[in-house]
């Protein structure tokens, strides 16, 4: 199994492509927007040349002409003045319907109550290349934003002409268009009715200041609060449609067994059962869940297995797979001047190895899809984080254009960087071909566990040198196979160099909430604890001699101020540990208290601050809600979280044996939000998460005198 | 055995015709249409299908339909009622206490068999009550605040 859909996100051919004609009042191209949508006003957002490539995954064909072409938002204001904004990207817990909802209302100047925000559904919205990276807050939101701002400024130029006035001394307030001095003022529906009005904007529109914001920057609730309380919201495994049959799908007993012979025919002889036998792949679909599991067990195989790696010998097993010659140099380009000069001026040198284990998403909602065809063509419903890279699989793999497959994407029971492949869609849509019915198909738990992907496990070598007075001179540090996110050291080094190691993964491995940064930040953090330590430096002003960057110095003041950092411990076991940094463009810093019992052993995360920077906030409860969930995330991952596996099985696929933070593991988390109004608002999913590991084990040295280097850092306790 | 014909679930009567040994959560999503109630981990360690049981909080996913025949079951569906919201519901949203929510449903209902018993529960009670319930996205804390919120809310309105 060496698979690996880390950052591998499917090129696609250029799709809702606009004649490059002039660029107003254009036609949708193969869609008549008015006539499935109904008459009003549509806003495409057209993404500028270069933006276009990075967000989209889509290379621009030939003509230079530096026009905009790719559409990558549209909005829609119905004759009845409800609002309709269609956009690629998808909600899974991460609040971006609420956060983009506020985006529209803010500069269309509309309630959010009548905002329909239409998300990952590949018929209706814009190509989008998927919802990860933290991208939806720095790159829609202000998409949105322009097209909700141009919509304004055209029912403003509507109303100026019924009403034959200047436009110029009309304002947008409250869903309609007023003119203060006559007191006039009509209502965006007024102005939409009868109108088939089609615009296509790019960054032209000025958008409203973040000082004078009124919807963005204020917590709104979840838009969809209400629907989540009552149970009515329908997740994607809650999707049923009229004779819908059950799949469930034959897997192979351990990781690259192969069948010898296969033996269906028993299961096929049940009534109502379908068997599908097609490569290596074997399913059925049932009427129930029950039948097809049954259905299953009447399958005769017999498997050969070829011997596979275990974790006992993972990181020796990633060292020696290293790809040959020198790593990739860090693209940050932060292999400057001589790391063996530096070493030479040092007073100390430190070397240390760092190890994270392979660990497990587990999204409470496993995969699942629904998939019916209907004369040719396909439609899915499935949890994903990227419907357009699910749609491309169903096509390739049942080897039929694009336009014959409709991914629909509910908002869905999480991902965090674990669902950007299409498995569960594709097997549901062989089991429907083959039964001629709808088919449902949703992975247990264990399959989840199993066959899903995991964050990759990693080996990080450090080799550091630092004069007496703190200054570091000398920084190496080799990443082998985590990723190269985050790997860049934020403080100011003049002898650097930082590569990352592609090789061999035992596991299936993929993207995970802030990929490799978590990794890179345990391994630099706790390193440069180390130094501290080493220095007899207080942790924090060692780190802040050798920073620059105000933004990250910023956010290490205001959580070590509201943490109280320097305090004396006052506790038999207790510990204060800080780390920090940046990726993502947002800044981060956590504090953490702990306390290890004596006679146990145990860890307990007590308390932690994070203070963060992502910009002008958007949503200030929302971000809390993240930057909390993000730590106890990361409580797992830090302290207990890892797979275990052994010659191609896992060995705790399943939640009695795989143990996940839960009400007693929650530390009380107390967040400081910079709030920067003056800059640009980046996403806060990811980043907040990369401070808790190092926190963490550093606090449990102060606590212990343990130097902990590998993730999970406790899962027994600590040793003595 | 024979298959279990009805089944009580918020104080309405189905009739069904299924075989006892199936889950209730089968039943409930596949037979009554009733999807509130989440399949998690199909071994009682999540509690994203959690419905409450004569009043008691059941995995749901580990509970035979032929046991609980005889029984009232109730769901999330089933514990707003005539268009309020339970106490637990509105302090959800109000704290803002859930993310992606597809836990919320067995949150919602275990802490409300919590307030059932103890209207004044401390941190700790409320720990040890929920910690067979798993939140992915970490809203404990929040989580936590609700649960004390409801339970204000339901001292000073006796439902």
């Amino acid at each position: 199994m060496n698979r690996d859909v880390m950052d591998s996100p499917s090129r696609e051919p250029e799709r809702y492509e606009l004649d490059s004609q002039p660029m107003y009042h254009f036609e949708l191209g193969r869609r008549d927007f008015f006539r499935v949508f109904g008459g009003g006003i549509v806003i495409a957002c057209l993404l500028e040349k270069g933006l276009a490539v990075q967000e989209s995954g889509r290379n621009r064909r030939g003509s230079d002409e530096g026009l905009p072409q790719d559409i990558a938002a549209w909005l829609h204001i119905g004759e009845d003045g409800g609002v309709t904004v269609y956009t690629g990207k998808v909600e899974v817990g991460q609040n971006s319907r609420t956060s983009l909802t506020q985006a529209v209302a803010e500069e269309l100047r509309v309630s959010p109550a009548v905002i329909r925000m239409v998300m990952g559904d590949t018929d209706l919205t814009p190509f989008d290349m998927g919802t990860f990276g933290s991208r939806t807050t720095p790159t829609m939101n202000p998409q949105l934003r322009k097209a909700a701002s141009a919509a304004r400024n055209l029912l403003i130029d509507l109303a100026a002409r019924t009403w034959q006035t200047d436009r110029g001394r009309l304002i947008a307030k409250d869903g309609e268009v007023r003119d203060p001095e006559t007191r006039r003022a009509i209502a965006y529906r007024a102005l939409a009715k009868g109108q088939k009005l089609a615009r296509a904007i790019s960054a032209v529109d000025p958008l409203s200041p973040a000082a004078q914001w009124t919807v963005m920057g204020k917590s709104v609730p979840k838009v969809d609060g209400k629907d989540i309380v009552t149970g009515k919201h329908i997740y994607p495994s809650d999707i049923k449609l009229s004779k819908m049959l059950h799949g469930k799908v034959l897997r192979p007993p351990s990781f690259g067994a192969t069948p010898v012979s296969i033996d269906t025919r028993t299961a096929e002889a049940i009534p109502g059962v379908t068997v599908v036998h097609d490569g290596n792949f074997v399913g059925v679909a049932a009427p129930s869940e029950q039948a097809a599991l049954r259905a299953l067990t009447e399958i005769r195989v017999e498997w050969k297995s070829v011997p596979q790696p275990s974790s006992k010998e993972l990181f020796e097993y990633l060292k020696k797979n290293a790809e040959p010659g020198e790593g990739q140099q860090d693209r940050r380009g932060q292999t400057t001047g001589s790391v063996e000069n530096g070493l030479g001026a040092a007073d100390q040198r430190l070397q240390a190895t760092y190890t994270v284990a392979y660990i497990a998403h587990a999204p409470l909602e496993p995969r699942a899809a629904v998939a019916q065809w209907e004369g040719g063509k396909l439609t899915v419903w499935t949890g994903t984080q990227r419907p357009f890279g699910v749609r491309g699989e169903l096509a390739e793999a049942f080897r039929i254009p694009e336009d014959h497959v409709r991914v629909h994407m509910p908002d869905m029971g999480s991902g965090y960087g674990g669902k950007h492949t299409g498995d569960a869609a594709v097997e549901a849509a062989r089991l429907a071909r083959a039964a001629g019915r709808p088919v449902r198909l949703a992975w247990t738990r264990e399959e989840e566990f199993t066959w899903a992907y995991f964050r990759p496990a990693g080996v990080i070598e450090v080799s550091s040198g630092v004069k007496r007075d703190g200054t570091i001179t000398a920084w190496e540090f080799h990443n082998y196979n985590s990723g190269s996110a985050g790997i860049g050291s934020p403080y100011d080094i003049p002898n650097q160099r930082i590569e990352f190691h592609a090789t061999q993964s035992p596991l299936r491995q993929g993207s995970y909430r802030a990929l490799a940064a978590t990794a890179n930040h345990f391994a630099r953090e706790s390193h440069m604890d180390e130094l501290a330590h080493a220095l007899q430096m207080n942790p924090l002003e060692f780190r802040l001699k050798n920073l620059k960057d105000s933004r990250l110095r910023a956010v290490y003041e205001a959580a070590a101020h509201k943490f109280g950092w320097g305090k004396a411990k006052s506790l038999p076991g207790q510990g204060f540990g800080i780390a920090g940094g940046f990726e993502k463009g947002g800044y981060v810093a956590t504090c953490a208290e702990v306390s290890v019992d004596p006679s146990s052993r145990q860890v307990r995360i007590v308390r932690v601050v994070t203070a963060f920077d992502c910009g002008a906030v958007i949503n200030p409860d929302q971000l809390r809600n993240q930057i909390e969930g993000a730590n106890v995330m990361g409580i797992g991952g830090a302290l207990f979280e890892a797979i275990e596996f052994e010659n191609g099985h896992i060995l705790n696929a399943r939640f009695s044996h795989y143990r996940v933070p839960r009400f007693s593991d929650a530390p009380l988390i107390e967040v400081v939000l910079m709030d920067r109004k003056d800059l640009p608002s980046v996403g806060a999913g990811e980043t907040p998460i990369v401070g808790l590991a190092p926190a963490v084990g550093n606090a449990i040295f102060d606590a212990t005198g343990n130097r902990l280097r590998s993730l999970p850092m406790a899962p027994n306790g600590v040793k003595m | 055995m024979s298959n279990v014909t009805s089944l009580s679930v918020n104080g309405m009567r189905y009739p069904i015709d299924v075989d006892p040994e199936i889950s209730l959560l089968a039943v409930l999503r596949d037979h009554l249409g009733l999807t509130g109630s989440k399949y998690g981990c199909g071994e009682g360690q999540c509690g994203a299908c959690t419905v409450l049981i004569d009043g008691y909080p059941r995995r749901s996913c580990i509970t035979k339909v032929g046991t609980i025949a005889a029984k009232q079951v109730t769901t999330i569906e089933g514990l707003h009622k005539d268009g309020r919201l339970h106490p637990v519901q509105q302090a959800f949203l109000e704290i803002g206490a859930l993310q992606c929510g597809y836990c919320t449903s067995g949150m919602i209902v275990t802490a409300s068999a919590l307030l059932k018993s103890n209207l004044d529960p401390g941190e700790q009670d409320i720990v040890r009550f929920m910690e067979g319930n798993i939140c992915r996205c970490g809203t404990y804390q929040r989580i936590i605040a609700a649960i004390r919120m409801a339970a204000r809310m339901m001292k000073e309105v006796p439902s």
